[in-house]
């Protein structure tokens, strides 16, 4: 899970262009929206694709959204239980 | 029509350099566009980090708007007084083609909400809280004609009091932004004549 959400860190960096964050300012709990990292919708729609392009994980149910991106362990979380189903 | 426009600051951005009221302000080295770009926000602003989110066309023109704003009491007036007359060549196509190869796979949101050459605009007035008037032009050279009457008539027969007008192009590597700052007073006159003087200098 550590390593997971290391690297979802890395990933976010990346693909949302946040130059000027490292990973080490992103708390496991912090919320990813709002306040903490502030993101927007159009970052949301960018972390749903980097589900999909990097996990190949597709998110059934779009009300599910608020509660998988709410923060890094959040989202570690859903990976780490979709992997588990797929396997 | 009277001259009640006035030129009362340019900021031009070409050739890696920015130019404030034809004094040089930045200079970056013979690098890619994107890092010139960086370089230019770092030493200007380095405290907007939505600017990295941005394409390259909507960097061109907040770089130049905030250069050229800086400390300006045009940022007082009431949001509904400052307006917007952009133009350029190549519309929005340097991001569209990028967006056009991510569809091929997954399409991407970030790049698809630069698809509108007007994005510009917006990023620039979400920046300063701007709310007038704005528009973008698409024509195939600058055209000082357009980018004068225009404004001439939006600053003597609307509530704006100030307008933002300029030239910002990219396409690849090739860029250009020559922006002018407009208001109803001032001792240079806004037309076609002194806004191609202002394209052309060097």
């Amino acid at each position: 899970m550590e390593q997971l959400m290391a690297d979802l860190k890395a990933q976010i960096i990346e693909q949302l262009n946040l130059q000027e964050v490292k990973p080490e300012d992103i708390g496991n709990d912090e919320p990813l929206f709002k306040t903490g990292l502030g993101l927007d919708s159009i970052d949301a729609l960018e972390l749903i694709v980097l589900l999909q392009q990097h996990y190949n994980i597709r998110i059934a149910n779009p009300e599910q959204g608020p509660e998988i991106f709410h923060s890094i362990r959040t989202m570690a979380e859903f990976i780490t239980a979709q992997q588990k189903q797929q396997a | 029509m009277s001259n009640s426009a006035f030129i009362t600051g340019t900021c031009i951005i070409r050739e890696h350099q920015i130019i404030l009221n034809e004094k040089q302000v930045f200079s970056g080295d013979g690098s890619e566009l994107q890092d010139f770009l960086r370089a230019a926000y770092d030493h200007v602003s380095g405290q907007y980090p939505k600017f990295h989110k941005m394409d390259p066309l909507s960097k061109l023109g907040w770089l130049a708007a905030e250069v050229l704003l800086k400390n300006n009491p045009v940022l007082q007036l009431p949001a509904e007084a400052v307006g917007m007359v952009l133009a350029n060549r190549s519309a929005s196509l340097d991001t569209d083609l990028r967006y056009y190869a991510t569809v091929k796979d997954i399409a991407s949101p970030a790049l698809f909400v630069y698809t509108l050459p007007n994005i510009v605009m917006g990023e620039i007035c979400i920046r300063h809280g701007f709310k007038g008037e704005n528009t973008f032009f698409v024509s195939e050279q600058f055209d000082p004609a357009l980018l004068s009457v225009y404004p001439t008539q939006l600053l003597a027969e609307t509530p704006l009091q100030a307008c933002l007008v300029a030239w910002v192009e990219v396409m690849e590597q090739r860029y250009e932004v020559v922006m002018a700052l407009v208001q109803r007073t001032g001792e240079q006159p806004l037309t076609k004549e002194t806004l191609e003087a202002l394209y052309l200098a060097r």
